[in-house]
């Protein structure tokens, strides 16, 4: 592991559940690592390859995303596709050398607020223990990292 | 429709690995359909392409353009400039694209990232099955409209062999044996008459080998 790694990561979080999970650890005062960036989605089901691949071509160390409980996804099937889209990057994350561990799938509903909470800190330990991506890494070097880089939308604050 | 499917991605990053522009071209029409090489597909492998290189240390700079079908000339037009720009060109087009794309663009590398795999079609959602064995010469009329040159695993036209059990194949257990489904479904209609006379050997003059095979339409010709 890297000394001093502060882990970033994005959690694609449905409006439904995980998005209202987090107001709801919000609420309770409860403490979570300041490695989770969390971007809402209408529906977990809304979540595409291209973007999960693309948080880490930003220099993403982990990513997850978070859909409401198996069966109680509000537009009934969007959490069980978004499983199996998930796993399909995770399988390519492993392919081009990345490591599918980055990424993951979580379930929970929006009351679940100590879960949400738990599930960042989950995550960030992985993170941690599985180092910088090489990615942040190499962008970096060449100082393209956390925005220092204005020729690039979008990088993680 | 064509199927095709993904080649691993070690293999296609080995293709490009010379280069550093890369231009990543789909196709709107069968790869599209059979998720293998349309918009979607064609930006995730930019991105993986990217993210590849970037790990190495080598990082890549690579464009992407979708167009309505690789196989016809016309619609390749738009890419002339960018295809200009790029030092190597992966199609995500079926065999067919990739032949059209290097025809076009003469001085340019041109790779495949798909491996085209069969003419079928969509069995259920994510499941696409081969149906046709594009020999030139039909004869789904005298057999129900079920192949037994594609669907049969010795493409038998007097079948079934010995080695049909229980309605599926020897070859493959899995497999529904073509020569079972022509009788059931003959059966059906009424019309085991059909398979009464004995079909002669195959005429596989008009099938694929001795070269490219052609169509030729006076009427539509310029």
């Amino acid at each position: 592991m890297a000394e001093g790694f502060e882990p970033k990561i994005v959690a694609f979080s449905c409006y439904y559940c995980a998005y209202a999970a987090a107001d709801v650890a919000g609420s309770m005062r409860l403490e979570y690592p300041a490695a989770v960036r969390v971007v809402e989605l209408p529906c977990s089901g809304k979540i595409d390859p291209v973007l999960l691949l693309r948080a880490f071509e930003e220099g993403a160390d982990g990513v997850y995303v978070a859909g409401c409980l198996e069966g109680d996804c509000h537009f009934q099937r969007g959490n069980l596709r978004a499983k199996k889209r998930v796993a399909r990057v995770k399988a390519l994350l492993d392919e081009i050398g990345l490591g599918g561990d980055r990424l993951e799938m979580f379930n929970l509903s929006g009351s679940m607020g100590p879960r949400f909470a738990e599930i960042a800190r989950e995550m960030t330990e992985r993170v941690r223990r599985l180092g910088p991506s090489p990615i942040r890494e190499r962008l970096s070097a060449r100082g393209e990292a956390a925005g220092t880089n204005p020729g690039r939308e979008g990088d993680l604050p | 429709m064509i199927v095709a499917e993904r080649k691993p991605m070690e293999a296609v990053a080995s293709l490009v690995a010379p280069y550093e522009r890369i231009l990543v071209v789909g196709c709107g029409e069968c790869v599209t359909v059979c998720m293998a090489g349309g918009e979607k597909e064609v930006e995730v492998m930019a991105s993986a392409l990217r993210l590849m290189r970037g790990k190495e240390g080598r990082p890549v700079t690579v464009e992407t353009e979708t167009v309505q079908r690789q196989c016809e000339p016309e619609y390749l037009v738009p890419l002339d400039k960018k295809a200009e720009a790029a030092e190597v060109i992966l199609s995500m087009g079926c065999g067919v694209g990739v032949q059209f794309l290097a025809e076009r663009f003469a001085q340019r590398w041109v790779v495949p990232a798909l491996d085209t795999k069969f003419a079928g079609g969509v069995r259920e959602a994510g499941v696409w099955e081969e149906r046709c064995g594009l020999c030139g010469d039909c004869v789904l009329h005298l057999t129900g409209g079920i192949c037994p040159v594609i669907r049969c695993s010795k493409s038998l036209l007097n079948g079934p062999c010995g080695g049909s059990h229980g309605g599926n194949c020897e070859i493959k257990r899995e497999t529904r044996c073509a020569w079972q489904l022509i009788y059931d479904r003959l059966k059906g209609l009424g019309r085991l008459e059909l398979l009464t006379p004995v079909l002669p050997p195959k005429d596989w003059s008009t099938a694929r080998d001795g070269g490219p095979r052609q169509v030729v339409r006076e009427d539509a010709r310029l």
